[in-house]
């Protein structure tokens, strides 16, 4: 099957990258852009490890094509932090241990970001739901969601 | 171990600093095992059986061979119990073999048969359409009580071991009993015995990372292997051995690794990579999809027991006796002697008897799970102390802190312990606010004990200290829980320098000496045992050094607060000499100093825990909600304990998925019927409350600071502690694992 070339902003840079039509954005993320923060946890849309943003909305990428990104705009986790600044929400989840062995922690940021900018004061009932589609099998999602309250009500405090 | 290492006062353990690999794992960049790429790599993919039990009659490969973007194909064939120069394989490397490529047979739904490398991961997915495989169908078991049947499909003759009574199915491949004293005596002084079975079925580790490697060998016979496994040295000898070459010409690098929980003490993709990348000389990578991770690899064994219990009115245990059955898949190796071994654990009993059988079956070779085989045993036995409590109308912590074991008692399993903290998790839940909280209606209690032997195993540590006064740090058993940042915090109590001028690096296989596997709660325990003695180690040539400056004997120089002193006023006057004073002229004083340790420590210590958990059963639906949930478990000492914590709730919600949600679901063709996480729904976070912890210190006197291990026992109690919750919200004894909606509808539908 031949390539389609797409062009796409990742993390705001322009990029361009050359895919088979059936090659799902997170293939193309981590295979063709290097990005290999999102990760395949299931390739079915069950447990996040693949969340990024996707023109602001949050998205499973193994769940869409590569060839959709043509002229939208992604956030993948690397993009979280400003150069060396990290947003609060990974300081937070660094000083809660909120991840074990991290590999669900690309996903959990890039959703817990997703939350905090539409809702800047969940209820930690809202933000287990909203982070119900990001499985970790480490944690238990106790230090994760304490790192997410708490980060919450600092960036309150701040604005 | 000698006395004076004994530390109880510590500057750095027990503080909880931010882990060394905490920015990688929050800004995306840390290297899990699908994220290694290389030049001409090539994608593998594996075929697997669509049967759950077959004989392969013929594999035509060609014309996968025959296709433009396939580079390599391989069945059986290409391993070493096929190749001339290396005759067969023996014991579990055979095992291991057999379930990587199947041989003669195909034993489960999801057995690899052949295995291709291609050009892009998408043309391997396609030509594994073209190989063609013909199957002769046979009769098939998943069921473990069917499997043990007179009338059962013969999974492999001959692979019972001596251990097996004369008269058992072929499918019964050890057997295991212990005990002492005269159960039926104990059972004749009680005031009530309680005899019943329980069922569990199979769960999966469910690490969110799948299994993935990239595999570089060459003609030259030496090869480079990256991949994602709680132990490189045990990949590094298992995939030398089935590929027929030298394990040194192998070099093993751990990735960082997306959760194992046990199920990546082993391999699968590994040897298969290796076999390709072979027969056409460029990196093959393979990685594993969700569905070949549920259908082939890891699952924990399903369990049919039968436990009896006798007490008195007192509480008093009078005898106990227990039969586990535990089915681990198409090989031998499932840990029924564990289950029995660790089921009554927690109990000083006069009268005990315990079997365990390791039955095989038609599903994916059972792998570690967490305190493999405890779990179930404890659900069987801590539901039978329950429903005595129930009956006998007696407090349950009361019954279990009266039989408890103690320092000094001969554990059921044989030997006698040394100090533990039974007793101490106990006292801990009876005063905890939890206990006494009330209930609301419709709302259950449920507690539990659970015990887990802790391992020691094969280590070895390195540290080499750098001309700045700075520490690098080699272990060899991957980071699966945040053990760099506690093996960091130890070696920083032993050289008196700061956490952070310690980096420590999981080492790969060509630059440290052997190491066990990370399992069995071992690695705080051993490695940081190692790490300890390999910083004594180089803390004695930093005091020969500053004992040659000053011109005085090396034993009248001591190490404190990280520097060199004069061990008295006789020893002389001298300004105390900081780690980087002495470092800086390492190279003219005699040259580096590095510190290695190398042991099988002995002295793992035996750990307990006990769970209180609240369960809310919904007798419209059967659903239950788990509302409050507390864990008690003695960890010796906690070197971080933000990580300690964290194992207590990761084992406690694992236990919770097993409880009420995960397990394999088998059609009647044997075929797996659940094999993504839609289907097999593992806790989210909506399900759960925050799991409280409490952290109890009896110090290990094998640890030279009191370390337990603290990663599996965490697992033991909630199988039970839920079903008690749930059998007393919903007035009806639940005995078969998950308690799905479904189950417990059909049970309060049989209560009435």
């Amino acid at each position: 099957m031949s390539k389609l070339h797409v062009s796409t902003n990742v993390n705001g840079d322009d990029v361009e990258f050359l895919c088979d039509p059936r090659e799902t954005l997170l293939d193309c993320l981590r295979d063709k852009l290097n990005l290999t923060g999102a990760k395949e946890g299931c390739g079915t849309g069950d447990c996040g490890a693949c969340s990024v943003t996707f023109d602001g909305r949050l998205v499973c990428s193994c769940l869409m094509l590569g060839v959709e990104a043509e002229g939208k705009q992604i956030e993948t986790v690397e993009g979280i932090a400003d150069g060396d600044v990290l947003h609060p929400l990974q300081k937070k989840f660094i000083e809660y241990a909120a991840l074990q062995c991290g590999v669900c922690t690309p996903g959990i940021l890039v959703a817990a970001k997703s939350l905090l900018e539409k809702n800047p004061n969940p209820t930690e009932e809202e933000a287990r739901y909203w982070l119900a589609g990001n499985l970790c099998r480490c944690t238990g999602y106790d230090k994760i969601i304490r790192a997410v309250m708490d980060t919450a009500a600092e960036l309150r405090e701040a604005s | 171990m000698a006395l004076d290492d004994r530390k109880s006062e510590f500057t750095f353990v027990g503080t909880r600093p931010d882990r060394p690999d905490g920015l990688d794992k929050v800004t995306g960049r840390a290297k899990f095992g699908a994220d290694a790429y290389a030049p001409g790599m090539l994608h593998g993919a594996v075929l697997r059986s669509p049967h759950a039990h077959a004989r392969i009659v013929k594999i035509d490969t060609s014309k996968a061979e025959a296709h433009k973007d396939v580079k390599a194909v391989v069945t059986r064939a290409d391993f070493s119990d096929r190749v001339p120069f290396h005759p067969g394989l023996e014991g579990e490397f055979w095992n291991v073999l057999e379930n990587v490529m199947a041989g003669e047979k195909a034993l489960y739904d999801g057995h690899a048969v052949a295995a291709v490398a291609a050009t892009s991961a998408l043309a391997a997915r396609d030509a594994l359409k073209l190989i063609e495989v013909e199957y002769e169908v046979l009769p098939h078991v998943t069921d473990v009580d069917k499997a043990m049947a007179p009338d059962a499909p013969v999974i492999r003759e001959g692979a019972a071991d001596y251990s097996v009574p004369e008269g058992m199915h072929p499918n019964v491949v050890r057997y295991h009993e212990s005990g002492r004293g005269d159960v039926e005596a104990g059972f004749a002084e009680a005031d009530l015995v309680i005899e019943d079975s329980f069922v569990t079925e199979a769960a999966h580790q469910g690490y969110i990372e799948p299994h993935a490697c990239l595999a570089t060998l060459g003609n030259d016979g030496k090869g480079e292997l990256w991949c994602c496994t709680q132990g490189h040295w045990l990949v590094q000898k298992t995939c030398a051995a089935l590929l027929g070459m030298e394990t040194s010409q192998l070099r093993v690098t751990a990735s960082e690794i997306g959760g194992g929980f046990g199920g990546k003490t082993t391999v699968f993709i590994e040897p298969v990579a290796l076999a390709l990348s072979r027969k056409v000389n460029r990196p093959v990578k393979i990685v594993m999809t969700r569905s070949e991770v549920f259908r082939a690899t890891g699952p924990t064994s399903s369990a049919s027991m039968d436990v009896k219990i006798g007490m008195k009115k007192d509480g008093t245990i009078t005898a106990a006796k227990g039969i586990f059955r535990l089915q681990g898949g198409a090989f031998p190796g499932a840990p029924g002697d564990m289950t029995a071994m660790c089921a009554f654990a927690p109990y000083d009993l006069t009268n005990v008897k315990q079997i365990g059988y390791d039955v095989m079956a038609n599903r994916p070779k059972q792998a570690a799970y967490r305190a493999p085989g405890a779990p179930m045993g404890a659900f069987a036995v801590e539901s039978v102390i329950d429903e005595l409590c129930n009956k006998l109308g007696l407090d349950p912590i009361d019954v279990r802190l009266k039989n408890a074991a103690k320092e000094g008692t001969k554990a059921s399993y044989g030997p006698r312990y040394d100090r533990i903290g039974l007793v101490e998790t106990l006292e801990a839940a009876k005063a905890h606010p939890h206990y006494a909280a009330p209930l609301e209606p419709g709302q259950g209690r449920g507690v539990s004990c659970g015990f887990w032997f802790n391992h020691g195993g094969e280590t070895s540590v390195s540290l080499a200290l750098s001309m700045d006064g700075s520490a690098q740090l080699m272990v060899g058993t991957p980071d699966i829980g945040g053990s760099r940042a506690s093996m960091a915090l130890m070696a920083a109590e032993v050289l008196g320098i700061p956490y952070e001028n310690i980096r420590a690096t999981v080492a790969d296989t060509a630059t440290l000496g052997y190491n066990d596997v990370s399992h069995g709660s071992r690695v705080t325990y051993a490695s940081g045992l190692a790490t300890i003695k390999a910083a004594q180690h180089a803390v004695e040539q930093l005091c020969e050094r500053a004992a040659a400056k000053w011109g005085i004997p090396t034993d009248a120089v001591k190490w404190e607060d990280g520097c060199a002193v004069p061990s008295g006023p006789n020893a002389g006057d001298f300004d105390p000499r900081p780690l980087a004073d002495i470092t800086a002229e390492m190279g003219r004083t005699g040259g580096p100093i590095s510190g290695h340790f190398e042991a099988t420590p002995e002295g793992a210590g035996v750990s307990f825990g006990t769970h209180i958990v609240d369960a809310e059963v919904d007798p419209e639906t059967g659903k239950t909600s788990i509302i409050r949930y507390t864990v008690i478990q003695d960890a010796g000492k906690a070197i971080h304990p933000t990580y300690v914590e964290g194992q207590y709730q990761g084992g406690a919600v694992q236990g919770i998925g097993w409880a009420l949600n995960e397990e394999y679901v088998y059609g009647e063709d044997g075929r797996l019927q659940n094999s993504i996480f839609l289907d097999y729904r593992i806790p989210v976070a909506s399900d759960l409350p925050m799991i409280d912890t409490v952290i109890v210190e009896v110090p290990n006197p094998g640890h030279p600071f009191g370390v337990r291990g603290v990663g599996e026992t965490g697992i033991v109690p909630p199988l039970a502690a839920i079903a008690n919750a749930v059998s007393n919200a919903a007035g009806v004894r639940m005995r078969q694992l998950p308690m799905s909606p479904p189950r417990i509808l059909a049970a309060l539908k049989e209560n009435g």
